[in-house]
């Protein structure tokens, strides 16, 4: 007990002393999640947005006017011609045109039925999927709208009305991206600061040939390893904390689940990523080859984690493969814990998962640690 | 009078495929010796060393280091040697006293013992001025005597030197020795391994070892009558070229 104390002094100091690495422990992340969080949105604004007015007629006019009205959308011109409007679209100028054909208003109010034209560069396929969603909106609307008015004209006859949904969205009412985001991009920090500065660590005391005059001693494997890892541990507990204070400050993400819940998962959480480090350092000669490992591993991890894009709409084997993903455990558990304030029980499938998980990597680690080569 | 024998070894083979690194070499070494371990660049000792020392599993053949086999117990060795390895080894970001803490602590010393340790270890080093700075700026000759009574401070019975001179002045070199001295008369034993002929000059016996054999071993003076020669530099030229 007493020799990993003296192993977690000397690497608590020397941590601290090298003044080029605590800032990119503790300021880059921070950085990260405020500029990521802010960024990193799927949210769809400022549409450049033209059209084609073939009518010039009042109900025209009130269908450009609910575009500009709509907070999406940035009406900025008036095409005379579909073919200056393909030429504009083709120039990047305008994503979405509309073309309200001739006789709009007068066939519709004859007919009660007309078509609109609507064109979207769809280069980004999710973009012009929610463009198309907010076009349709703004058009029912005004549908809506007119036939209210052409209800007052003619009689008070009896129409069968459209059905119309009205979506709930639970734990996160307003589909605030933010308060979506910020718990995972909180997950990526304490992951690759853990994952980076524990695979590097031993690996450096292999380069500088430290590692064999330790080698040389009567140390204990384990003695070693939990002296090494413990400061990491220390560290991410820590990064979470920051990292939570600004998702309350900053980004004022509603934290409706338990705190401690949260330290509790966690805890067990960094020690994966801790066994993994270790695990790479102990296959590794330079700390390059540590970092290039490290690297892979974070990329497909994060890809994979449902942060960016949700796994249930990825093909079932990637979904079979993110079962061996330990990101993909914690933003679970964040996003339940935080947004949805889910308690123990509900989070206990994520919980021994990663208790395994932890068993199992450390479990290599030190097997894999060989004082005798 | 019947010398106790701290270092046994019969056979010693370490092989990297088809290649042996160390061929099959047997000697002992007595208790309070200064044993000269000679051999050129790439002979084989570095790798007969740290098989002795625990790090490196031997192929075949049986050694004895400080009564424990190395096979078995390789970990019972670590607690009764000090090593010093070619490569300075100490952390450079960490103070003097940091560093003699440090392994102090590691090789399981009492905290009293380790202040005791410290504080006559930085006087007889003369280091009281820069007991307090970054080892890593600390001059290569301090750094390397520093190192040594590092791996003396948890008072083995045998200590182990790759090249402990290597690269320092000869006033450094002669203090050096001069602590080698020091420690085999408190009877600790001492296996080193050096290039530089003169120093082995100092050892009480010496071996020589040729392409992972050892082709000499005896006091400096037999092997000079033995190879009719003026020095160890001689005898040493003779054998390596074969």
């Amino acid at each position: 007990m007493k020799t990993i104390l003296y192993i977690i002094q000397k690497e608590f100091k020397q941590i601290f002393r090298n003044k080029g690495m605590l800032p990119i422990i503790f300021v880059l992340p921070l950085l990260q999640l405020i500029i990521l969080s802010n960024a990193a949105t799927f949210e769809v604004q400022h549409i450049k947005f033209g059209y084609i007015d073939g009518d010039h007629s009042a109900t025209s006019r009130a269908l450009v006017e609910k575009f500009d009205a709509s907070s999406y959308f940035e009406v900025l011109t008036d095409f005379p011609s579909e073919v200056q409007a393909s030429a504009a679209m083709l120039r990047g100028e305008v994503d979405v045109v509309l073309n309200i054909p001739p006789y709009f208003e007068r066939d519709l109010q004859k007919d009660k039925h007309q078509s609109l034209g609507v064109t979207i560069n769809a280069i980004d396929g999710a973009a012009a999927g929610v463009e198309n969603v907010y076009v349709t909106q703004i058009i029912q609307g005004f549908n809506q709208g007119l036939r209210v008015d052409l209800q007052q004209i003619t009689d008070q006859q009896v129409q069968a009305m459209a059905i119309e949904t009205i979506p709930l969205f639970w734990y996160n009412e307003t589909l605030n991206y933010k308060t979506f985001m910020v718990p995972g991009i909180l997950v990526l920090l304490v992951t690759m600061i853990t994952l980076f500065l524990s695979g590097m660590n031993i690996v450096r005391e292999k380069e500088i040939g430290t590692l064999e005059q330790i080698n040389v001693t009567p140390i204990k494997k384990r003695q070693f390893i939990i002296g090494k890892l413990f400061p990491f541990w220390v560290i991410g507990m820590g990064l979470l904390t920051i990292g939570l204070i600004i998702a309350k400050l900053i980004f004022d993400v509603p934290i409706l689940g338990s705190l401690p819940l949260m330290y509790l998962y966690t805890s067990i959480y960094i020690l994966v990523v801790l066994g993994i480090g270790l695990f790479i350092s102990n296959y590794t000669d330079t700390q390059q080859q540590a970092m290039f490992i490290a690297w892979f591993f974070t990329v497909i991890f994060i890809l994979m984690s449902g942060l960016f894009t949700p796994i249930e709409s990825m093909p079932k084997w990637a979904q079979v493969l993110t079962e061996f993903n330990p990101i993909k455990y914690f933003v679970e558990v964040m996003r339940m814990v935080m947004l949805k304030g889910s308690g123990f029980m509900d989070i206990l499938p994520q919980l021994s998962k990663t208790l395994l998980y932890a068993l199992i990597m450390n479990g290599l680690a030190v097997w894999s640690y060989r004082k005798t080569s | 009078m019947k010398r106790e024998k701290v270092i046994q070894v019969a056979g010693l083979t370490k092989r990297f495929g088809d290649f042996a690194a160390v061929d099959a070499i047997s000697f002992d070494v007595y208790r309070g010796e200064i044993f000269g371990f000679l051999g050129a660049n790439g002979a084989g000792k570095t790798t007969a060393m740290k098989m002795l020392i625990g790090i490196s599993n031997p192929t075949s053949g049986q050694a004895q280091v400080a009564g424990f086999d190395v096979f078995t117990h390789a970990e019972d060795i670590k607690k009764n040697i000090g090593y010093m390895s070619q490569k300075f080894a100490l952390y450079d970001d960490l103070t003097v006293r940091e560093n003699i803490r440090f392994f102090g602590g590691i090789y399981g010393l009492s905290r009293e013992r380790i202040k005791e340790k410290s504080d006559a270890l930085i006087e007889e080093l003369g280091l009281q001025g820069a007991a307090h700075k970054l080892v890593g700026a600390l001059p290569l000759g301090w750094k390397q005597k520093l190192s040594f009574s590092v791996a003396l401070i948890h008072d083995p019975k045998i200590v182990f030197l790759d090249e402990p001179t290597g690269g320092v002045d000869p006033i450094t070199r002669r203090q050096f020795w001069e602590m080698i001295y020091k420690a085999a008369h408190q009877g600790t034993t001492v296996f080193v391994t050096t290039h530089y002929m003169d120093e082995a000059e100092y050892c009480d016996r010496v071996s020589i070892m040729v392409n992972g054999k050892i082709e000499a071993l005896d006091s400096p003076k037999q092997l000079k009558e033995q190879f009719q020669a003026a020095n160890m530099n001689d005898v040493f030229l003779k054998l390596a070229r074969g």
